[in-house]
């Protein structure tokens, strides 16, 4: 047994977090800043933290994940990081030369104080950042909400620091990416495309954490929202944000800074989801559905109603984000299977107040928990007293799964074991048929794996 | 086979590496950056900040002292006090792999334990919920030890996490709690947190059990932390040559061990930047002499067997040796045999560690090939040129706060395990004992060496002397691929490995020859990239012919 020390008996805990739903926010700020082109994301704080960053989002892409460090010292986290980061910034612009630099804050330097709007204020004033580049900045204390939250400060940055308003709106929508893959901001600007609007789609990590291999690494990829989009964004017409967490407050900060308006929606998994946003899309731009969307939402319905045999009342247990794990509820209970536990360590409101909608009309019996103490651990012990068919969650799950011998789906972060996430959308109608092949797939390898000889099924 | 390449000239790459630098940046790159000579070893600058800004693959004290150190230790309840994500990293990240006897023995290594400090412990003091969460784990786990991590915002807002360990643990009893002062912002690299994690075992663990160890020739393996099973491969050969493992600091090891470790008679160091610090406090308080030696490479391996069995001196012991050396040649032999023609003369680069762009050298030798450059990411200077030069080594400021403990022989425990003249005896054989001559030694002369090596300059290495396998860790490993390099990773082996003994050169011969000849390489090219794309003259009509 791996988890050998995980008992039935569940305690209330209010000091002890065991094995976490979540990590903390720059690493969202990290992931986020990648999606600007010609973008390196700059922490600031100690060493570690811009390793441990990069380590694990390299790990979970398998690809080069490029940031820099103010690299505190113990003298900086007396005496204050601002030599250190006005440093960084003349060697960065020397050396690595991108077009911006996107600072993130972490606790070391949060705790000191640190207030990077005056520090990067003195770069430009101080004449340290070249013309035509630049210097973003988000505030992200670890000590608060996860990295969900890093990664909405930092989407929030790219609004307020780029996005103006020309006073002349430009025929086009925001759509605010929360927290996904590189192959589902490609599927959203694919969506976007067959559905015949303009968009301006930030953060967008396609084509910078896919990159092909050339033999050649290339520092900053083709990927990548550009400034001039960025700056555009103040004039569209509307913004769509995808995901309330992390998401939202991007789209909040556009609408105060430059007046557009906007609409939230959950990250388009599954089927209810991603109809809520290509209805959202008719809606705003005052487009009719292309036969070819329908069509695609046909063939998902279709697997639906064949395969629902093997779906139904299946338990599932489910960790991860919020702005995941909402539509992917809702997309396991629209495939007729039952949510049993689900565990998020990120905080908020307003995603316990949706979750709870949602669950007390569809699945009154779910266990359900968020914020501190909501992590791995507990959900193990739900798990021990209530099992469960499937599990789905990112790679730390698997050591749940081995130990209670229980199908897993990789889903969410970080995926450190398998590749495909970030080649493959998990969104869109397309997307969430690869997701429900997914699913079924563990459930009937399970079936034959553990089939009586004389009930072995050549047809399923 | 290729020809064997020409080696640029050192003094220019020297300046290509530095070129692009601010002139203030390259002036302090410069001297990190050495032309190596064996004869008259040159002075690397180590061991100091990181320029802010540079892309390092430098990290933190926290991940050195708990990480790296303590890691290991399987029944060990680690509580990082921080926000979530140190130990989130920190979380089964490192491989170091580990093999409880029975199903009822403890391992917490597949738990990550946290405070998960909030903003309100930032502002009001962490101490309370410390307390609470060492409380939890008590409650739970009943856990031997407890061991706490300050993170970087403990030591700002002041939490005493020793002092809350220790009313902690008069509290329990029965449960050894303390704590490490291991703020990230701790000197320049993991290499603070790995001294202050040797204080820390040291002054909280070793020695608490007296019970005499058995066995006949008793020894500590220090430095050597199971990634990947290297740890299981050494005690595999000690076992078969008849050599009791006391503890292994920390690789597959017991509190229990650690705490009757200074019951061996020696000490064998193989990461020597991680761990040196135990080796002369256990000698000064105990009398245990410490030997540096290399499981990493088979000749390497049967030279470190054949230094322990010298050190004891016992002629059965040593026969055992040779006949387990005669055992487990051949196999190796014949793996190199047929490798060795595909990897002859071809270059490697290492840059990682404080130890393995060291000993992994060894390995490349056995494989025919050399290594041009080379150089360490948290090591100082005695790693690079030898502990020689450990008196003119300056203590500078990152360095004077990292505590240097004052140790005594013990009033009662202290026993020299050899007189003088037994070590005077044993160096007269060519055993160092409580010694290391480094690594640029070993290396070639006109070989780079380059400390704390940046982003920038690694592409420029490549660039110029377009190396048949690129050694670091997981940051690099897919930036040098791209650049249609293979990058063996030496922190987690590529999740491959053992590398250590006999079975581990194998393995690593294999995966060698399987990176640097993979067909892949010269798959990068889409054929119409090389073909002329579009100038084709349209397609022959080949079935005329046929």
């Amino acid at each position: 047994m791996l988890l050998r020390h995980t008992s039935k008996e569940v305690k209330v805990r209010e000091g002890l977090t065991i094995n976490p739903a979540k990590t903390c926010q720059p690493i969202g700020a990290m992931y986020a800043a990648l999606g600007i082109h010609g973008c390196l994301p700059h922490s600031h704080g100690s060493q570690g933290c811009c390793s441990y960053h990069r380590s694990t989002l390299t790990r979970h892409y398998k690809e080069p994940v490029m940031a820099a460090t103010s690299s505190f010292t113990e003298g900086a986290s007396v005496f204050g990081g601002q030599a250190n980061l006005l440093a960084a910034i003349d060697t960065i612009f020397a050396v690595y030369e991108p077009d911006i630099i996107a600072v993130h804050s972490t606790c070391l330097s949060e705790t000191i104080g640190d207030d990077l709007q005056q520090m990067t204020k003195k770069a430009k004033d101080d004449g340290k950042i070249p013309e035509g580049k630049y210097v973003i900045y988000a505030s992200t204390p670890s000590f608060i909400g996860s990295h969900v939250t890093g990664y909405a400060n930092m989407v929030t940055g790219m609004a307020t620091q780029f996005a103006e308003s020309t006073g002349v709106k430009k025929s086009q929508f925001n759509i605010i990416a929360g927290w996904m893959e590189p192959s589902d901001m490609r599927e959203i600007k694919r969506l976007a495309k067959v559905m015949g609007i303009n968009i301006v789609l930030f953060p967008d990590t396609s084509d910078v954490l896919d990159a092909p291999q050339t033999g050649k690494h290339v520092f900053y990829p083709k990927g990548g929202t550009t400034v001039d989009e960025l700056k555009s964004s103040g004039d569209s017409i509307a913004s769509l944000a995808l995901g309330s967490v992390s998401a939202e407050p991007a789209a909040i900060a556009l609408e105060k800074k430059c007046k557009v308006p906007f609409e939230t929606l959950d990250i388009p998994i599954g089927l209810s989801a991603t109809d809520r946003f290509i209805m959202a899309i008719s809606k705003v731009a005052r487009v009719s559905v292309p036969e070819e969307v329908t069509t695609d939402r046909g063939r998902l319905v279709d697997v639906m109603c064949d395969m629902e045999q093997y779906l139904h009342g299946k338990r599932v247990a489910l960790f991860g984000d919020p702005d995941q794990l909402l539509p992917l509820t809702e997309f396991l209970l629209d495939l007729n299977m039952k949510p049993v536990h689900i565990v998020s360590g990120t905080p908020g409101q307003r995603f316990e107040k949706q979750m709870r909608q949602l669950l007390d009309e569809r699945s009154p019996a779910t266990n359900f928990k968020s914020g501190l103490q909501a992590d791995m651990f507990l959900l193990h012990q739900w798990m021990k007293n209530e099992p469960v068919d499937l599990l789905i969650g990112n790679t730390y799950g698997k050591y749940m799964a081995r130990d209670e011998d229980i199908p897993f789906i990789r889903f969410g972060f970080p995926i450190l074991d398998r590749i495909g996430h970030s080649y493959f959308p998990n969104i869109g109608y397309g997307g969430s048929l690869r997701l429900l092949e997914k699913i079924l797939n563990a459930i009937m390898d399970r079936q034959d794996r553990d089939a009586l000889e004389e009930k072995f099924e050549l047809v399923m | 086979m290729e020809a064997n390449k020409i080696i640029p000239d050192p003094a220019q790459v020297r300046e290509e590496l530095i070129q692009k630098y601010p002139a203030k940046v390259a002036k302090k790159r410069s001297k990190s950056i050495v032309i190596n000579d064996p004869e008259t070893i040159p002075e690397v600058q180590a061991n100091v900040r990181t320029v802010p800004g540079i892309i390092t693959q430098r990290g933190c004290c926290y991940a050195g002292c708990k990480g790296v150190v303590l890691g290991p230790t399987r029944d060990i309840v680690n509580i990082v006090h921080g926000p979530i994500g140190c130990s989130f990293y920190a979380w089964l990240t490192r491989r170091n792999q580990t093999k409880p006897e029975t199903l009822m023995d403890a391992n917490y290594i597949p738990y990550c334990f946290s405070t998960d400090m909030q903003e309100e412990n930032i502002v009001f003091g962490g101490e309370k919920k410390l307390k609470i969460a060492i409380q939890e784990a008590y409650d739970l786990f009943h856990p031997k030890s407890i061991a706490i991590f300050s993170t970087c915002p403990v030591g700002l807002i002041g939490d005493d996490v020793h002092a809350a360990a220790r009313e902690m643990k008069e509290k329990f009893g029965d449960c050894n709690v303390f704590g490490f002062s291991c703020e990230g912002y701790r000197g320049v690299s993991q290499s603070a947190g790995h001294h202050i994690a040797n204080n820390g075992v040291f002054k909280h663990m070793v020695g608490r059990d007296n019970t005499p160890s058995e066995g006949k020739f008793k020894l500590n393996l220090l430095g050597e932390y199971n990634i990947g099973g290297d740890a299981f491969e050494i005690e595999r050969i000690f076992e078969k040559v008849g050599i009791t493992l006391v503890a292994s600091f920390s690789g597959n090891s017991t509190v229990g061990a650690i705490e009757n470790s200074h019951t061996a008679d020696l000490n064998v160091i193989l990461c020597h930047r991680s761990i040196n610090y135990m080796g002369d406090m256990m000698e000064t308080k105990y009398g245990i002499p410490w030997m540096k030696i290399n499981f990493v490479g088979a000749e390497s391996t049967a030279k470190s067997l054949r230094k322990i069995g010298e050190y004891f001196g016992d002629e059965e012991l040593k026969a055992r040796i040779e006949a387990v050396i005669a055992e487990e040649a051949p196999k190796v032999k014949a793996v190199i045999n047929e490798i060795m023609p595909r990897t002859k003369g071809k270059t490697a680069m290492l840059f990682v560690g404080g130890s393995r762009a060291h000993h992994y050298q060894d390995l490349f030798t056995e494989l025919g090939m050399t290594t041009v450059a080379a150089g360490y990411e948290f090591a100082h200077r005695d790693d690079y040129e030898g502990r020689d030069v450990l008196p003119g080594i300056k203590v500078d400021a990152d360095s004077k706060n990292i505590e240097e403990l004052k140790i005594v022989a013990d009033p009662e425990l202290y026993n020299p395990r050899k007189t003088e003249s037994e070590l005077e005896a044993l160096k007269e054989k060519g055993l160092e004992i409580n010694g290391y001559e480094g690594m640029m030694k070993q290396m070639t002369k006109k070989s780079l060496v380059v400390d704390d090596l940046s982003h920038y300059e690694s592409e420029k290495l490549i660039e110029i002397y377009k190396p048949d396998i690129f050694c670091a860790g997981i940051k690099e490993k897919y930036v040098v691929q791209k650049m249609g390099i293979p990058l063996k990773q030496l922190h987690s082996y590529d999740y491959g490995g053992p590398y250590t003994g006999f079975e581990g050169a194998i393995n690593f011969y294999k995966d060698i020859d399987r990176m640097v000849n993979n067909p892949v390489w010269k798959l990068i090219k889409a054929p119409w990239e090389t073909a002329g794309n579009g100038k084709g003259a349209g397609l022959a009509a080949s079935y005329v012919t046929q």
